[in-house]
């Protein structure tokens, strides 16, 4: 990515990324443009320069943030009417840390309200246009993050991913997006949808960036006391992968173990998932991820077939934990402290049940009702708690996976990027969108959507690598084996 | 299982917000389509299987109780509502 230094100024870049931001205005990107806050902040790095003082390693790039993200410059809103008129007097861990080294925030995006949603239509603020055909959805939830870099308006854009919201928009628009392992970046002063599979992540335009992004944000964090210790920068080669995997070549002694140390890139085995090679998947993309299968064993790499028939559930399993959480995170918007107040309240009662009412969009309320319905007496067996051991059953899937093989290539979503209306009226058909991409939440593993060439519609393809927990550098190291072209 | 108007009542209830009857109607649709999908768990043999909330089976994390520097005054917070008086955040009439 583009860095200033004392050829290329920080207000030149960021100039550049907020004349493009106006001129792609019709995409509906961004919910807030810091046009005046961005430039001050690009002059003040500039001097620095100038003055031949140290700058961050992300020295005025500019990025846009999804609008979800807690910080003092521009309102918060979570796309969601309820949130309208919050700025927030606290930063997200995330967010200090991009701009500690001295990344130039320059406009929030737009989201499905609270993130629930996989098309970005869900918003207060109507949806975002897809960056390759404008007929079509962004994905979603974090829909403007993936078009604004996507249309090279900025460098990187920040995401939060509970079951796909960050991989499938950067397979919809041809970029790529990173979920990390459960707890690896802080989501303090992140706006809160379902704790136990939240995570920040990023879209880039390469998987290098990623990195650079991942090696600053990570991390543990005293204010989210979920957050793991920073285990990303040690991992600088693949030797950490697979410790005790039965050898893969030479003398076929299968049963002796592999020493870890000894592990090269092109010993890596990868497998791909039988259950998702069907008609529900679309054609152009199941070919794509055989002509990358073919490219990797043409590089050396083993294909390995795994049969996970437990991630067939991993669907109705996500949407019955996932809107129970809801349920619990949402219930602090109440009117009274912060964001939206409803008008016509005569007592405190119906003064939460209006601003609710009026400040929630439909798909909000429907994963409130669902989650109060699977939490509440005589269902909650049924339904929380089967749901629960199901993902006991999904989290051994993967770990039995990644005892055959080091990563796993998959599809994000069944489909390209979809017509704008075409799934807004069919819950179900939404959520369908998620079939491939929830299981990873629900397991705690990480994965990156990489861009995978272009169906017959010039609709971009996205595949995903995923990883054992704490696989990410690797992972993102990996992906360069299947870039465009290599 | 059918989610009648009767059932999204008492959800909307527990949810703290009200619903129209052309919303009631649609949430019925919606909710029932919902239900449908997810009870294809019960397919699933899970006897003999514990259940997990998180992923890394953290156990409670202590500190010391100790009051540490806040990022917002108490100022800033009460002026994020929409009326104050007295240093505290108005509402209507509780009864």
């Amino acid at each position: 990515m583009k860095i200033a230094n004392s050829k290329v100024s920080a207000v030149r870049l960021v100039e550049d990324a907020l004349k493009k931001a106006h001129e792609f205005e019709d995409y509906n990107i961004f919910t807030f443009l810091n046009d005046e806050g961005a430039l001050k902040k690009a002059r003040e790095i500039d001097e620095k320069i100038a003055r031949g003082e140290k700058v961050g390693k992300l020295a005025g790039v500019p990025y846009a943030l999804k609008d979800n993200f807690l910080s003092p410059e521009g309102e918060t809103t979570a796309s969601a009417h309820i949130l309208q008129g919050f700025t927030s007097p606290i930063t997200a861990t995330a967010v200090k840390k991009l701009e500690d080294e001295g990344a130039i925030m320059i406009g929030r995006t737009n989201l499905d309200a609270f993130a629930h949603g996989s098309s970005t239509e869900n918003s207060y603020f109507g949806p975002t246009l897809n960056s390759h055909d404008k007929a079509r959805v962004a994905g979603g939830s974090s829909g403007g993050s993936a078009v604004a870099v996507a249309l090279d308006i900025v460098e990187f854009a920040t995401g939060t991913d509970t079951g796909g919201s960050i991989r499938q928009p950067a397979s919809f628009n041809g970029v790529y997006g990173f979920k990390p392992t459960y707890g690896c970046i802080s989501r303090y002063g992140v706006v809160a949808m379902a704790s136990s599979t939240d995570c920040v992540g990023f879209f880039t335009k390469t998987p290098d960036d990623m990195d650079l992004l991942m090696s600053i944000a990570n991390g543990k964090d005293s204010k989210d006391l979920t957050t793991l210790d920073d285990y990303y920068n040690s991992q600088s080669d693949f030797s950490r992968l697979a410790p005790s995997r039965p050898s893969l070549r030479g003398s076929g002694a299968h049963s002796a173990p592999v020493v870890a140390d000894g592990l090269e890139k092109s010993d890596l085995r990868i497998g791909i998932i039988k259950e998702f090679d069907n008609d529900s998947v679309d054609s152009e993309i199941r070919k794509a991820l055989k002509e990358k299968c073919k490219l990797l064993e043409s590089k050396g790499y083993e294909i390995v077939e795994l049969d996970m028939p437990a991630l067939k559930y991993a669907l109705a399993a996500y949407y019955i934990i996932v809107p129970a959480e809801i349920t619990s995170n949402l219930s602090r918007y109440d009117g009274v402290r912060y964001g939206f107040r409803s008008e016509n309240s005569s007592d405190l009662n119906g003064l939460y049940a209006n601003t609710r009412d009026e400040g929630f969009m439909p798909e909000n309320k429907r994963r409130i009702m669902i989650g109060n319905f699977v939490l509440s007496s005589g269902f909650y067996d049924a339904y929380f708690l089967k749901a629960a051991k199901v993902r006991t059953l999904i989290v051994k899937e993967y770990e039995n996976a990644f005892s055959k093989c080091d990563f796993i290539l998959t599809p994000v979503s069944p489909n390209p990027a979809f017509k704008l209306g075409e799934k807004v009226d069919d819950p179900v058909a939404m959520y369908l969108e998620d079939l491939m991409s929830v299981s990873l939440n629900l397991a705690g593993v990480p994965g990156l959507a990489i861009p995978a060439g272009k169906n017959s519609d010039g609709l971009p393809i996205g595949l995903q690598i995923v990883g054992p927990r704490r696989s990410d550098k690797n992972l993102i190291e990996f992906a360069n084996e299947l870039k465009e072209g290599a | 299982m059918e989610i009648n108007c009767e059932t999204v009542e008492h959800l909307a209830d527990l949810s703290n917000f009200s619903v129209s009857d052309a919303e009631n109607k649609s949430l019925q649709k919606d909710l029932s389509e919902i239900l449908k999908y997810i009870s294809q768990l019960d397919e699933v043999d899970v006897s003999d299987i514990e259940p997990t909330y998180q992923v890394f089976e953290m156990e409670n994390v202590w500190r010391e109780d100790e009051i540490l520097k806040q990022e917002a005054l108490r100022e800033d917070l009460l002026a994020l509502s929409k009326e104050q008086r007295d240093n505290q955040i108005k509402v209507p009439k509780v009864l």
